[in-house]
C-alpha cells in the first residue's frame, strides 16, 4: 500500500518517458477534430459507454439509505430500464413482471462513489511501468488529462465494486504539480476503452494541489515552485495567463488552441470544477482568497485534513472538503489530522465527502464514512445513519457535478444501487448484488457476476473471491 | 512539541508510581479472554500487581480491590499489534523524525530497535487510545537484506517501552530482498546462505574475522538466528518465495521462522503448516501490488487457518507506524469474509486472537503476554461494544495494571476546535 502523494515524489523521474508518449498522441487526435478550440475539447474522446441489459427489479422490506440523508424502514426500490422509477415504504406499488429480491434483513444504497482515485493511471501491479498519474516535468500541467493515462484493466476497479459497492468514481492526476491537469469521471464498469467507462455528461474536474508535494518535487531540482510563496506566484501567473488568453478568444483574431489555456478557461468559464488537493487550514484560506482574485470557484478541497479549523469558513464559501476519516502523521501537513474532521465539518453545515485515494480503502469508504460518524458522535455531534452514507454518495455526486444523474435513489436517476448483506455502516457487511444503470454487474451469490480482468485472466488467483 | 512533553511528563509523574500496585476488579462486562474462546457474558477480571489474576464468571472481587463497573462494556486484552514500526516514526516524511531504516549504515543485522523506539512519539499515545496495548516492532531494509533486531514494546505512558529486546532479526526475501541483495533472488538466496556462513566463521575465531561481505557486529547478531534462540522474521510474499524460505532450514536447521506478510500464503499453506511455522500475515490486501503477490485475496488467512497455519494478523508496510488502531477493523473484515461465498473468514473469536493471543504466542511471548488467562500482563481495555465494530469507542485501557492517559494531539486539537471560530482570544489560548 502506497501513499500516491509520496510516490510521485519517489517515482517522478520514472514517470517521464512514458507520459511524454501518451501527451503527444493526445495533441495529435485532438487537434483533428476540429479548429474550435472549446467545442472541440468538449468534443474530444467522447464518452462511448452504454448501460447493459437489465431486468425490472424490485427490492421489498430492505432498509434504505437514499442518499440524500433519508431512511426508509421496510423500504421498497422499483428499478426499470436502467433508471429507478420509484422508492417508498412498504406500501409502494410492486410491479408485475418484475424480479423481486426479498431484501429483508439487508439494506440498499445508492451506489458508493469516491471522488478522489487513481485507479487506472496508477494501477496495480504497481510497477514503474505502470505509473502514469504525475507528469511530473513540469509543475502547470493543465494540458494533461487524466483519461490518457487510465489503463482499464487495473485490477482495482473490480475490487472495489465487488467489496466496495463502488459504481462512479473520479480519477485524478497526482499532486506532484500545481496544475496536475483534467480529471476524468468513469462508470465503474469493466471495459476494453476508457471511452466507455467515461460517464456520460459529466462535467470535467481540473486537479490542482498546494502544499509539500509540489515544491518538494521541483524545489529538490532547483526549480520554481521551492517554497509555498513560490506555489502561489506561480499558481497566480498561471490564472493571469488564462484570463488573457479567455480574453484574447472571445475576440476578433482568437489565439492558436491550446491544451493548458483550454482547460484553464474551462475553469474560469465554469465548465471545469476545481479540485484542489491541500492540506493546510491556513493554505486552503489562500487558495479560496486566489478563486477570488480570478473569479473561479474551488469545487472541493481534496485531503483537507485541517478543514476542521475552518469549518465555519468552508461553510460559508460552499466549499467541500474531501478527506479520509483517519488518515495523518505521514507528512508534516498530516501531522494536524484528526478523525472528527468530516463531523465537525457537518456539524458546521460544510459539505463532507469521504473519499479513499488508495486502491484498498476505495474498497471500504463505507467502513471510513463509519469511523468518521463514530468518533463524531463519540465527541457529542449528532449524526444519522443515512447522513453519513450521504458522504459516499450525495456529496461527491454533486462535487463531481453528476448529482442530477446518480448518487441518490430518486425516481429517474440512474440505476446505481447496491444491495448489502448488513448495514454498511458495521464492519461485518459487504455488498451482495450492484447494479450499475440497472445492470447486475456484481452478485456475491454468483461467481460469473465477478469481472476478471485481462490482467488476472490465466493468473495464479483468477477469479478468486478477493 | 513543548505543551506536549509537559503534558506526557506532568501525567507520567503522577500515575505511574502510585497506580502500579493497584488493584483493580473490573466486574459486570462481557469478558474476552482472547485465546480464541468465546466472549464470557457478565463476567469479572481482576489485575493485580500490573499481572491478570482472574477473568471469568466466579471469580471473587479482592476486598481491597478498586471496583470498574464494565456492566453493558467489553472487556479485553489488549491489542497486540502484531507487525509495526509504532514509535519509530513521528512524521513519515520527515526523515529526522524517521528510524524504521538506515540506507546509509555501514551496519545491517547488528542494528536494533530499542535505541530508536520513542515512547513519547504522538503515534504511541494515539494508538493507545484506541486500545492497541503491545505490539512488534521491527526495522526496514536499509542496504542489506536484514534490517537488524526487532523488539517487542509496549504503548504505555511510561518511559520504558521495551517488552522485549532482541526478539527477532528481521530479514527482506521476495521483490524487495531480490533489489537489498544486489538484483535477483538467487543473489538473495547466496547472500543469506554466505552471511550465515561468514557469522558461523565469526563465531570461530571473532579477533581474527575479516569479510568482504559483512562487519563483525553483524556476523555477531547473527548467531542466535542461526542456533534459533532468536526468531528471524521473513517478509515474504509469493507462494514459491515462501517455498525456497522454508527450504532454509535444510542448511540452517535451527532457524525459528516467522513469515510476515505473505500475500500468497494460502496457496502453499500445507506445506507451511507441515513446516510448522507460523504466519503475521496481511489481512486485507487483495490486489497484485506486485506480481510477488498476484493471488492476493482477502481470504489468504482463513485458508491457512483452515490448512492448520498458526496465523495472527500484522500490517506490514501498511500504515504500520501511524494506523495499528486499524487492527480491530481488519479483524472484523475477516469476520464479514464468512458471509460471502467461497471466501473463508475466521470465526469472530479467532479474528480477536489473531489481533491479542495470536502474535503474542507466536512471537514467543504468549504465556505473558495477549490473553486475560491467569499470569498475563495487566493489559486490558475496556470497549463500550464489540471492539471489532466500527462504532465502538475505548473507555479505559490499561497496561501492566496501570490506567493510562488517553489524551493526545487528535484529542487535544479536537477540544480546541470543538467550536472553529476564535473566541474573546485567539485559538492559541484555548488550552
Amino acid at each position: 500500500m502506497k501513499w500516491k502523494d509520496l510516490l510521485a515524489v519517489a517515482t517522478a523521474g520514472a514517470l517521464v518517458a512514458g507520459c511524454a508518449a501518451t501527451a503527444a498522441e493526445t495533441e495529435t487526435a485532438s487537434a483533428s477534430v476540429s479548429s474550435l478550440s472549446k467545442s472541440s475539447a468538449k468534443a474530444a474522446f467522447p464518452s462511448t459507454y452504454k448501460r447493459y441489459p437489465s431486468d425490472n427489479v424490485v427490492i421489498t422490506g430492505a432498509t434504505i439509505f437514499d442518499g440524500e440523508g433519508q431512511q426508509i424502514d421496510n423500504g421498497v426500490i422499483f428499478m426499470s430500464a436502467g433508471e429507478i422509477v420509484s422508492v417508498g415504504g412498504p406500501d409502494t406499488a410492486i410491479p408485475t413482471d418484475s424480479t423481486i429480491i426479498d431484501g429483508t434483513g439487508k439494506y440498499v444504497t445508492p451506489g458508493i462513489i469516491d471522488i478522489h482515485s487513481h485507479l487506472g493511471d496508477y494501477p496495480t501491479p504497481s510497477v514503474p511501468a505502470h505509473s502514469d498519474g504525475n507528469e511530473a516535468t513540469s509543475p502547470v500541467t493543465p494540458e494533461v488529462w487524466a483519461e490518457h493515462s487510465v489503463w482499464p484493466q487495473d485490477p482495482g476497479f473490480s475490487r472495489a465494486l465487488a467489496n466496495g459497492g463502488i459504481t462512479s468514481l473520479q480519477i485524478l492526476p497526482g499532486s506532484a504539480n500545481l496544475f496536475g491537469g483534467r480529471a476524468v469521471t468513469l462508470k465503474n464498469v469493466p471495459a476494453r476503452t476508457v471511452q466507455a467507462m467515461k460517464f456520460p455528461g459529466a462535467p470535467y474536474g481540473m486537479k490542482m494541489a498546494c502544499g509539500e508535494n509540489p515544491k518538494r518535487v521541483y524545489g529538490n531540482r532547483n526549480r520554481k515552485p521551492a517554497t509555498r510563496m513560490g506555489s502561489l506566484s506561480l499558481t497566480r501567473q498561471t490564472w493571469i495567463n488564462a484570463q488573457d488568453y479567455r480574453k484574447k478568444s472571445k475576440g476578433a483574431k482568437p489565439p492558436k488552441r491550446d491544451l493548458a489555456m483550454e482547460t484553464l478557461v474551462g475553469v474560469l468559464d465554469g465548465d471545469i470544477l476545481v479540485h484542489n488537493h491541500c492540506y493546510r487550514a491556513d493554505e486552503l484560506n489562500q487558495i479560496i482568497d486566489m478563486s477570488k482574485e480570478f473569479g473561479y470557484k474551488v469545487t472541493a478541497f481534496h485531503h483537507a485534513v485541517e478543514s476542521y479549523k475552518i469549518a465555519d469558513i468552508l461553510a460559508k464559501e460552499d466549499i467541500c472538503s474531501a478527506i479520509w476519516a483517519d488518515w495523518w502523521g505521514f507528512k508534516m501537513e498530516a501531522y494536524d489530522a484528526i478523525p472528527e474532521n468530516a463531523a465537525l465539518l457537518q456539524q458546521a453545515g460544510a459539505c463532507v465527502v469521504i473519499h479513499s485515494d488508495d486502491e484498498n480503502q476505495i474498497q471500504r469508504l463505507n467502513q471510513e464514512a463509519s469511523k468518521a460518524l463514530a468518533d463524531g458522535r463519540a465527541m457529542g455531534i449528532e449524526i444519522s445513519d443515512a447522513q453519513a452514507i450521504q458522504w459516499i454518495t450525495y456529496n461527491p455526486a454533486k462535487a463531481m457535478g453528476i448529482s442530477d444523474q446518480t448518487g441518490s435513489l430518486k425516481p429517474g436517476k440512474m440505476a446505481d444501487v447496491v444491495l448489502w448483506n448488513g448495514n454498511p455502516l458495521s464492519v461485518y457487511a459487504r455488498p451482495e448484488k450492484v447494479w450499475i444503470d440497472g445492470a447486475m454487474l456484481y452478485d456475491a451469490n454468483d461467481s460469473g457476476r465477478r469481472p476478471v480482468s485481462d490482467f488476472e485472466l490465466g493468473q495464479p488467483g483468477e477469479g478468486d473471491v478477493k | 512539541m513543548k505543551h506536549l512533553a509537559t503534558i506526557l511528563v506532568s501525567s507520567l509523574a503522577l500515575m505511574a508510581a502510585p497506580a502500579a500496585a493497584e488493584t483493580i476488579a473490573i466486574t459486570g462486562g462481557k469478558v474476552v479472554v482472547g485465546d480464541g474462546s468465546a466472549p464470557m457474558d457478565n463476567a469479572t477480571v481482576v489485575i493485580r500487581n500490573g499481572r491478570v489474576v482472574a477473568a471469568g464468571s466466579n471469580v471473587t472481587v479482592p476486598a481491597n480491590a478498586r471496583r470498574i463497573d464494565a456492566s453493558g462494556k467489553w472487556v479485553t486484552p489488549g491489542i497486540f499489534a502484531g507487525f509495526s514500526r509504532i514509535g519509530l516514526v513521528e512524521v513519515g516524511a520527515v526523515r529526522s523524525t524517521n528510524d524504521t531504516r538506515a540506507a546509509d549504515s555501514v551496519f545491517s543485522a547488528a542494528l536494533d530497535v530499542q535505541y530508536a523506539v520513542n515512547p513519547f512519539a504522538a503515534p504511541v499515545a494515539v494508538n493507545r487510545a484506541a486500545g492497541v496495548t503491545r505490539a512488534v516492532v521491527s526495522p526496514g531494509t536499509g542496504n542489506s537484506m536484514f534490517g537488524g533486531y526487532g523488539a517487542i514494546v509496549d504503548l504505555g505512558q511510561d518511559s520504558d517501552p521495551i517488552t522485549k529486546a532482541r526478539a527477532f532479526q528481521f530479514v527482506e526475501f521476495g521483490e524487495t530482498g531480490h533489489r537489498r541483495a544486489g538484483g535477483s533472488r538467487a543473489a538473495a538466496h547466496i547472500l543469506f546462505r554466505a552471511m550465515l556462513e561468514e557469522a558461523r566463521t565469526y563465531s570461530r575465531s571473532p579477533s581474527l574475522f575479516d569479510s568482504d561481505l559483512m562487519k563483525a557486529s553483524d556476523a555477531k547478531a547473527l548467531l542466535p538466528v542461526i542456533n534459533g534462540s532468536t526468531r528471524l522474521m521473513v517478509h515474504v510474499n509469493s507462494a514459491n518465495d515462501i517455498l525456497k524460505v522454508l527450504d532454509l532450514r535444510k542448511d540452517f536447521p535451527s532457524l525459528k521462522l516467522v513469515l510476515v506478510g505473505a500475500h500468497e500464503g494460502w496457496r502453499v499453506a500445507n506445506a507451511i503448516a507441515a513446516a510448522k511455522v507460523p504466519v503475521l500475515a496481511s489481512a486485507l490486501t487483495d490486489l497484485p501490488e506486485g506480481f510477488e503477490e498476484l493471488a492476493a485475496t482477502q481470504s489468504n488467512i482463513g485458508r491457512m487457518k483452515q490448512a492448520g497455519v498458526q496465523v495472527g494478523i500484522g500490517m506490514i508496510n501498511d500504515r504500520d507506524a501511524h494506523q495499528l488502531r486499524y487492527s480491530m477493523q481488519y479483524a472484523g473484515n475477516l469476520v464479514a469474509l464468512n458471509r460471502i461465498p467461497r471466501a473463508a473468514g475466521l470465526s469472530w473469536d479467532e479474528a480477536f486472537a489473531a489481533i491479542s493471543s495470536k502474535p503474542a504466542e507466536i512471537m514467543g511471548m504468549g504465556s505473558k503476554l495477549g490473553s486475560l488467562k491467569a499470569g498475563r500482563q495487566g493489559d486490558v481495555v475496556i470497549w463500550t461494544g464489540d471492539p471489532l465494530e466500527l462504532s465502538t469507542q475505548v473507555e479505559t485501557v490499561f497496561i501492566d495494571g496501570v490506567e493510562q492517559s488517553l489524551s493526545n494531539r487528535q484529542e487535544r486539537l479536537r477540544e480546541r476546535y470543538r467550536n472553529p471560530a476564535p473566541g474573546a482570544l485567539p485559538k492559541a489560548y484555548d488550552r
